[in-house]
């Protein structure tokens, strides 16, 4: 794909897909990254604190199905993850369920050390079942040329 | 505890070699399954010289030293990282910050602070920003 083709894109979202936090997700995820917090694993230890509840670490959100783009499709080979930013309105608790979306919120050409490199910036998001946000996260994905693919 | 001040370091926080064994259970975890984290041949083909760190897991590594410091009675607000390196099995990721700016809100701390993970050689992975508050004693 070329810009103006990726760029048809911006504005579009995917239907919002239903998650369930699983405590056990959370778990494995923790020992993943090496971190032991009795937060991440310890429902006894979780009771006592303010939360009441195993929480997700910050950046567990990446861990959910947000759906596709309808009709958008890249090769994942060629991207780059750029940069992750987040902003949280509560914790992530163990047991609940959410909806997640994403939609492309941006796309730009740079020029960088490659050459010219076209940067894909998607926005997602996680909503309770009270339909209140609980998270939105960006990403920015750096989509390299291909062979056949996009050409400076 | 005082309360946090401009110019206080966070972290560091050291973690262990990252390891290939650790990359497989990263991407099982996460569901990021793209090769170049995990096999070889498939990452050196791509140019890369061999297997790559989830620039994910250096963010979550980040993410541990935020929450080790702001413990469980304070609350992360915003989180980026901008990743600007790779990160290989054998490396050893330290993570390491430092708070900019202290606003009042309330009974509350807002603090902020820049964050960054760098290699045993000093070479840095990832640089950014965070944001929590934490309850003023």
């Amino acid at each position: 794909m070329n810009l103006s083709q990726f760029q048809a894109f911006v504005g579009v979202e995917s239907t919002p897909v239903k998650n369930e936090v699983e405590k056990g997700a959370i778990r494995k995820f923790a020992d993943a990254i090496g971190d032991s917090n009795p937060i991440y694993r310890d429902e006894e230890y979780a009771k006592k604190t303010r939360y009441g509840k195993i929480i997700a670490p910050p950046t567990f959100s990446r861990t959910f199905d947000y759906g596709e783009l309808p009709g958008f499709s890249v090769k994942r080979d060629g991207l780059i993850h750029g940069e992750q930013h987040f902003e949280y309105f509560r914790p992530i608790y163990a047991g609940e369920v959410l909806y997640c979306s994403t939609r492309l919120a941006d796309v730009y050409e740079k020029k960088g050390k490659l050459g010219r490199m076209i940067f894909l910036v998607y926005e997602q998001k996680g909503t309770d079942e009270e339909g209140k946000t609980v998270f939105i996260a960006w990403s920015n994905v750096i989509y390299r040329a291909q062979e056949g693919g996009f050409r400076p | 505890m005082r309360p946090f001040q401009p110019g206080d370091p966070i972290g560091p926080l050291v973690k262990p070699p990252v390891t290939k064994t650790q990359l497989v259970m990263y991407s099982g975890a996460s569901g990021d399954f793209n090769p170049i984290h995990t096999v070889d041949e498939y990452a050196k083909e791509a140019g890369l010289g061999g297997v790559i760190a989830h620039g994910m897991l250096t963010m979550a590594f980040v993410g541990q030293m935020m929450t080790d410091t702001i413990g469980v009675e304070g609350d992360l607000r915003t989180f980026g990282i901008r990743f600007t390196g790779m990160v290989r099995p054998g490396d050893i990721i330290t993570c390491e910050g430092k708070v900019t700016e202290i606003r009042i809100e309330g009974k509350k701390q807002a603090v902020s602070c820049e964050v960054w993970a760098s290699t045993q050689n000093g070479d840095k992975v990832a640089i950014g920003r965070a944001k929590y508050t934490v309850p003023l004693k």
